[in-house]
């Protein structure tokens, strides 16, 4: 079946089977490097996207169900090739290592702090809890938000 | 030299790959793909151990999009140990078994198709008839004459010396113990005060780096291969595919670009020589993706260590003597394992100073997947099990934690396990400085202390 | 029912390359039209940061500014051998081959800027990416206009070339006598816990750690590194085994739901300090460091929960259940 989305603001068409998750689609159908395959069942959320704004594990969204919805990766972060304010962060505290948790980890971080602006520590565990680094140790990870939050 | 001499060394400089990956423009090796790229996926043991009596295809080939079935068959060299480089023997392990397996989830045969889900499909079908064998999982009873030998010499353990562990010369004798001597242990232990035993377990470890095993083999026109690959170590892959494909290593590319984590996780490239053979055998690309539960139960893990430790003290709180027995699980097959051994070994003294001693190193094999190199290989097991056990002498004798490392810490001018002289002996000054940290006063005569 | 509070330490060492030796590294360093230079290597980027610590090294040597230098890395094509990227050696092996290399792109600098300036070689210095007639403010050439110069104006190629190995050490069989590392690394790490006698979880409260490195190229790669592997030595000491009941295989873990990693709000404060103290076969004194930051973390821990329950556990991951179970024979 043919479903239509805007990806990172540009809109795609795409023939898809019913079963194909959004992942599967992105990475095997559409070549994108900002969603990874980590675990394939919603555990480590490297495959994270924001569909219409809201955090999904895009390994466990079925492609059919985007169909004329607004689907963003970090690769849609930017504005004029400029780096969001949030992923400047994220460089400057060095929140990054081998990089393959990263967009989960910014695109959580933005989901995060464009409901609360300002979020208390717990708040920002409880936000990243869902999402594993096996670099980082997280600890510039939450520095990063910390310094992206408005205190 | 102090810092200020230096012009950019010493300063810390933004990591130069780090904007790509917080903007997911680094390029990892799932965003690889080709026109007409084909996709594997591994019929895999359901037993740990077993002989393959008989293997039935035919419902698995009559699936639409199915290409290819690799078997044994096709591998030109099957048999390697992939520190053959290092001088490391016997070749033990098969790209794909012939007549047995030996660890659950071992892949008996590859299927080759048009997409993942047609691969899993027919993977599903093969028919394999196994008569499963009691498996050996113990390291102590694996040792124990009369155990079920899982090694086609006729044991569980991998024999040291005769130059075959990649370390010692082709003249000198075989044991099945890697061995480091020094000194009078048994004097040492008649002269002890006290004697302190201690026995430490460290087991699997899973690497879990965030990406797992990926692999894109590409033959090219001209006849050679192209291997992409999140390989730690892509002279390593080449070298070995070279050997298992018994074709010049020259004709073959191996490119990495970043890697998505690995931690040890991708040193070992038997996982590159199963995609290598298929696409040489089909001749056209080929992809492998391991799922997240193929990582945990095939993908290495940190060994199994198992370290007892026997120290003789004196009254003062010295180490006057040690012995040490190590066993290794090494999992099914070779692997690293010799090499990690011989590393654990010459590394239980730790870094103290111990001027008697005697340790044995086992590199033993069970019917469990392969364990390899792990963050800290070799020494992260010696470390665990030493400074447990300088926990358990320092209670024994009724000393102070701080004061017997102290007492004990190795100074310049002395010598390792191994007889090397030591010239960069740090560790007081590193004790010093992390009490500092810690808030923790130290007495003015360790304090006074130097390396 | 209590939380009993403990303190452990513990103190190591770890060795720079691969055992015994043996395992040699290349590179080629080859300019490009406008002076800028690409460094080959078959070293591999984990995300350690090996690539911007090539640069650092070449740019120091070379004079050319760490921008314009670009490391192309983990292609048998395009890159010279390499054993790899393990055994924390990159840094150290790679490291000692680069700083070779640069050095003859030095000489060729310095001999092509001499012509240049009209000067003698041995007048000349590198600094802010320029060269310099010492004691003359204003006689001074870019760096890469030299290069740049040398390859069109005094036909040179720009290239240069490293190798670095320790030789493979003897072993003698009967003793196990060997030379088998470069150089020793140093750690020491206090882990503060707090046990829950009523559920047996441990918590981590703060970690102390001080690290020896020779030389940190990159002091922040460096803490990196160390942040990164005290917590995954944390989920060493208290949650990760892919065989819960090891030896035998049944519970054998499948994926993250049933194999524990820490997450965000399982981290300690964590109090990280790095010290130096250079060796002389290290590239400007360095040793290796990626993987001794996951090795002290774990015997601290459990030390500091026998330090608070009066039981050692001698087996890891220190579960909870591990944990009841050692205070049930202790009596507390």
């Amino acid at each position: 079946m043919m479903i239509r989305f805007y990806l990172d603001g540009q809109l795609v068409e795409v023939d898809v089977k019913p079963t194909d998750t959004l992942l599967k689609v992105l990475v095997d159908k559409l070549g994108l490097t900002s969603v990874h395959y980590g675990c394939g069942e919603g555990s480590c959320g490297a495959c994270m996207v924001l569909v219409d704004d809201k955090l999904r594990y895009s390994c466990l969204t079925f492609a059919a169900s985007v169909n004329d919805k607004k689907v963003t990766t970090v690769a849609g972060l930017l504005s004029d090739h400029e780096l969001s304010p949030l992923q400047k962060k994220f460089v400057e505290n060095n929140a990054a290592q081998c990089g393959y948790c990263t967009p989960g980890m910014v695109l959580v971080a933005k989901a995060l702090l464009d409901k609360n602006p300002s979020p208390s520590d717990e708040e920002i565990f409880d936000a990243l809890a869902g999402n594993l680094c096996r670099c980082t140790g997280y600890v510039p990870i939450v520095k990063a938000v910390k310094s992206a939050a408005r205190r | 030299m102090s810092m200020s001499n230096y012009f950019v060394v010493g300063k810390s400089l933004q990591n130069s790959s780090i904007v790509n990956h917080v903007t997911g423009a680094t390029q990892y090796i799932d965003s690889i793909t080709f026109p007409g790229m084909l996709w594997i996926k591994a019929v895999r043991s359901p037993v740990p151990r077993g002989k393959i009596k008989k293997i039935d295809y035919s419902k698995a080939e009559k699936i639409p999009g199915v290409v290819k079935i690799i078997t044994a068959k096709h591998v030109p060299n099957n048999y390697h140990v992939n520190l053959a480089g290092l001088g490391v023997g016997p070749p033990d392990e098969p790209v794909l078994p012939e007549d047995e397996v030996n660890y659950k989830g071992e892949a008996i045969c590859l299927v080759v198709a048009k997409d993942e889900e047609t691969a899993a499909k027919a993977a599903n079908l093969v028919e394999v008839d196994i008569e499963e064998l009691p498996p050996v999982l113990d390291m102590e009873e694996a040792l124990k004459p009369g155990a079920p030998a899982i090694k086609k010499w006729g044991s569980n353990v991998f024999m040291f010396g005769g130059g075959m562990d990649g370390a010692t010369p082709p003249s000198s004798p075989k044991r099945p113990y890697f061995l480091v001597k020094r000194g009078n242990v048994e004097q040492a232990f008649a002269n002890a005060y006290e004697v302190v035993e201690g026995s430490y377990l460290i087991p699997p470890i899973e690497h879990a780096p965030l990406e797992p095993h990926i692999c894109v083999a590409k033959p090219e026109p001209s006849g050679k291969l192209t291997i992409y690959t999140p390989t730690q170590a892509p002279y390593f892959v080449r070298d070995n595919v070279a050997t298992i494909l018994n074709i010049p290593a020259s004709n073959i590319r191996v490119v990495s670009p970043h890697v998505g984590g690995a931690f040890g996780a991708k040193v070992d490239p038997e996982f590159e020589m199963q995609v290598a053979v298929a696409a040489m055998v089909v001749g056209r690309p080929v992809k492998w993706r391991w799922t997240r539960e193929e990582e945990f139960t095939i993908s290495t893990t940190r060994p199994a260590v198992k370290i007892e430790l026997k120290d003789a003290l004196s009254r003062e709180g010295r180490i006057l003597g040690r012995k040490a027995k190590l066993l290794h699980d090494a999992g099914a097959y070779a692997r690293t394992s010799p090499y990690g051994v011989i590393k654990s070994t010459v590394n239980l003294s730790g870094p103290y100073n111990i001027e008697n001693l005697r340790y044995e190193g086992y590199c033993v094999f069970t019917n469990r997947q392969p364990s390899s190199a792990m963050r800290g290989y070799g020494v992260f097991e010696v470390s665990y099990a030493v400074e447990l056990h300088m926990e358990r002498a320092a209670r024994k004798l009724g000393i102070d934690s701080w004061e017997f490392r102290f007492i004990n810490a190795y100074r310049n001018n002395q010598v390792t396990a191994t007889g090397r002289p030591i010239d960069d002996a740090y560790l007081i000054e590193v004790m010093k400085e992390a009490a500092a940290l810690a808030g923790v006063k130290l007495p003015p005569h360790l304090l006074q202390l130097s390396s | 029912m209590a939380k009993l509070r403990g303190r452990g330490i513990a103190a190591i060492n770890y060795p720079t390359g691969m055992n015994l030796g043996g395992d040699p590294s290349q590179v080629v360093i080859v300019a490009q039209p406008d002076g800028r230079l690409v460094v080959n290597v078959a070293s591999v980027e984990l995300g350690q940061g090996i690539k911007t610590v090539l640069a650092q090294i070449a740019s120091e040597i070379t004079g050319v500014p760490v921008e314009d230098i670009e490391v192309r890395f983990g292609d048998t094509e395009s890159a010279p051998h390499d054993t790899g990227t393990f055994a924390s050696r990159s840094t150290h092996r790679m490291g000692n081959a680069v700083i070779k290399a640069s050095e003859e792109i030095r000489e060729i600098v310095l001999n092509t800027a001499a012509k240049m300036l009209e000067a003698s070689p041995n007048d000349l210095e590198i600094r802010e990416g320029r060269v310099w007639v010492k004691g003359v403010t204003d006689k001074s050439v870019e760096v890469k206009q030299v290069i740049s110069q040398a390859q069109f104006t005094y036909n040179t190629p720009v290239v240069g070339k490293g190798f670095y190995v320790k030789p493979k050490s003897s072993v003698d069989p009967e003793t196990g006598a060997s030379d088998p590392h470069s150089t020793m690394a140093h750690g020491c790490t206090v882990a503060e816990v707090e046990v829950d006698t009523e559920t047996g979880f441990v918590t981590v409260l703060k970690v102390y750690t001080v690290y020896e490195v020779g030389k940190a190229i990159n002091p922040q790669l460096v803490e990196s590194q160390i942040i990164g592997g005290i917590v995954m030595g944390m989920g060493a000491a208290l949650t990760e085994t892919v065989y819960p009941r090891y030896p035998v295989l049944d519970f054998q873990t499948t994926s993250f739901r049933d194999y524990v990693l820490p997450t965000a709000g399982d981290i300690p404060e964590i109090v990280a300090k790095i010290v130096e103290s250079p060796t002389p076969t290290g590239p400007f004194g360095a040793k290796g460091v990626g993987e001794m930051v996951v090795n002290s973390i774990a015997p601290a821990i459990v030390n500091a929960v026998y330090d608070a329950i009066g039981v050692q556990i001698t087996d890891l991951p220190i579960t909870p259940e591990k944990v009841l179970k050692a205070l049930k024979k202790s009596g507390r």
